[in-house]
């Protein structure tokens, strides 16, 4: 059975929210639900599906969620793969909607991660009994770590160079420069990533996403509700997942999940690459977006680095990417996916003001859960306003 | 001599399935598994075969000796143990054997460290029970 247009994202919010030392957690998440309700021109007593996780959460946090909104939904889902998980929420939602599982799915995050001070990518790992962990945990692994050894194995494999990642953290801060809501607007240069400090080479600062507080919501229902609804309803055309590990030791680094789960979803949703009027990619650290663009297709292996350069990720370029500014420049509260969904929805609804994707029928989303190192996830989804 | 002062840095979590891996260490001897059934190698250690899930097991003993295939220096890290000893070098070293394994490069600057470069293992007595597997330039 394909999920394809049975199901439309049909209300979306992003939590305003950069520092909030004032607020939970969960005060988060419920602002969040109701701004996305509204946004679709439902209440909570519609929502029958419920999607959740998040890094403050507990074992059962979808369960004391639901505790705090009052929720008894007959669908929950709180599929935890990283900051992909909204990502592959959305997918799930559209699936148990095509299929009668439930009719309205909410998707909800929310965190405090700038405001709690949580070291999310230079903390390191401790205290895990999963035995993957066992061999990596005692050597210092950081998630910055993870992902600097990708970069520094493709600049060796490609002599993909610190300019070009460089150039992926200058758009998105242009883009950043046209949300009014993002954390840091002040446009920056090529000379300016490459003299701020190494964090773990050859990753500077500025290849790093941003700490922020924020949470989000999606409202996801059939594609025939979502038509009778306030918004133009975002139709969900595929998605896919996937993971890639240490592969018993055997593992070539630079393969990356989204080559999976990216097949997955062009190949459900029926369209290719040149159908994509624009992508948002989690922009964890520059290197995700290379690594992503070149396992999703959009250009051939050892060639993201060129790819990337020369404006072609710009609002106005030929693949925009990132739009509201990423997670580079405009928020990155612990787990980022639910905001690559958002924005896609906003770029489709023609929402986006200055930064505007113009004619953007077609949008991809992609979310990297973990570590690109170590192991991680990858979830994509196509949406189309058609 | 790690026994001086109290190691700070996360410690491994020994269990029935991975002792005789660690204990190996602990001899300063580093093992790979094979199946007996369909001769993959294997790590890090564990009790059936991912490929084909047979229990079936031999312990190979690893040369110890092998190539950087990619690393990073570390400059920074919050956790107690690494924040005092930064910067550091995160490898995944790959063993003449095949496997790639996540380890530190030590006794060099990380200026030195190149991928490519050919290392062999150094066995670090961090305490009383945990030997960890480092890597050094090969002499």
């Amino acid at each position: 059975m394909s999920i394809s247009r049975k199901a439309a994202v049909a209300g979306v919010y992003e939590h305003p929210t950069r520092f909030a030392p004032d607020k939970t957690m969960y005060q988060i998440m419920a602002e969040s639900a109701r701004g996305a309700l509204d946004d679709a021109g439902l209440t909570i007593k519609d929502v029958d599906g419920l999607f959740t996780t998040g890094i403050g959460m507990g074992a059962m946090g979808i369960v004391g969620f639901c505790d705090y909104l009052n929720l008894t939904p007959n669908y929950l889902d709180s599929t935890s793969i990283g900051g992909s998980s909204f990502v592959a929420h959305t997918g799930h939602a559209a699936g148990a909607i095509a299929s009668g599982l439930c009719e309205v799915a909410l998707i909800v995050y929310g965190s405090s991660a700038a405001s709690q001070r949580f070291a999310v990518g230079t903390g390191g790992f401790g205290g895990s009994l999963d035995p993957c962990d066992q061999y990596e945990m005692p050597f210092g692994v950081t998630t910055v770590g993870s992902y600097a050894m990708i970069a520094q194995r493709h600049m060796h494999e490609y002599g993909t160079t610190a300019q070009q990642l460089a150039e992926i953290a200058v758009t998105m801060r242009l883009h950043a420069s046209m949300n009014p809501q993002a954390k840091y607007r002040d446009p920056i240069t090529v000379e300016d990533v490459l003299a701020s400090r190494i964090i773990s080479s050859p990753l500077h600062l500025l290849d790093c996403c941003i700490i922020s507080d924020g949470g989000g919501a999606l409202v996801v229902t059939s594609a025939a509700r979502a038509r009778g609804l306030k918004k133009k309803p975002v139709y969900i055309l595929g998605s896919g997942e996937a993971v890639r590990h240490a592969a018993r030791g055997a593992r070539d680094f630079l393969e990356i999940a989204a080559a999976q789960s990216g097949r997955l979803a062009f190949e459900r949703a029926g369209v290719t690459h040149k159908d994509i009027d624009m992508a948002m990619v989690y922009d964890s650290f520059t290197i995700t977006v290379l690594a992503t663009l070149e396992n999703l297709g959009f250009c051939k292996r050892g060639e993201g680095g060129a790819f990337v350069s020369g404006g072609r990720l710009r609002f106005d370029g030929e693949l925009p990417l990132n739009t509201d500014g990423g997670g580079l420049s405009s928020n990155h509260p612990g787990m980022r996916g639910i905001f690559l969904v958002i924005e896609a929805a906003r770029q489709l609804r023609g929402e986006c003001g200055p930064r505007q994707v113009k004619d953007c029928k077609i949008a991809l989303a992609h979310g990297t859960g973990g570590t690109l190192g170590t192991r991680h996830s990858g979830a994509t989804l196509i949406l189309t306003n058609q | 001599m790690a026994q001086e002062k109290k190691y700070a840095k996360p410690l491994p979590h020994l269990d029935e399935e991975n002792r005789p891996w660690w204990e190996a260490l602990k001899r300063h001897e580093l093992y790979l598994q094979k199946c007996r059934d369909c001769a993959a190698i294997r790590y890090y250690p564990r009790a059936q075969c991912p490929e084909c899930l047979s229990p079936r097991t031999e312990w190979v003993r690893a040369s110890g000796r092998g190539k950087v295939y990619t690393f990073t220096a570390t400059w920074q890290n919050q956790a107690a143990g690494f924040r005092e000893s930064l910067p550091y070098v995160m490898a995944y070293v790959q063993l003449d054997e095949g496997p790639k394994m996540l380890t530190n490069i030590i006794d060099c600057g990380p200026e030195q460290v190149k991928i490519g470069m050919p290392v062999e293992v150094v066995y670090e007595d961090v305490t009383a029970e945990v030997t960890l597997a480092k890597f050094r330039p090969a002499r």
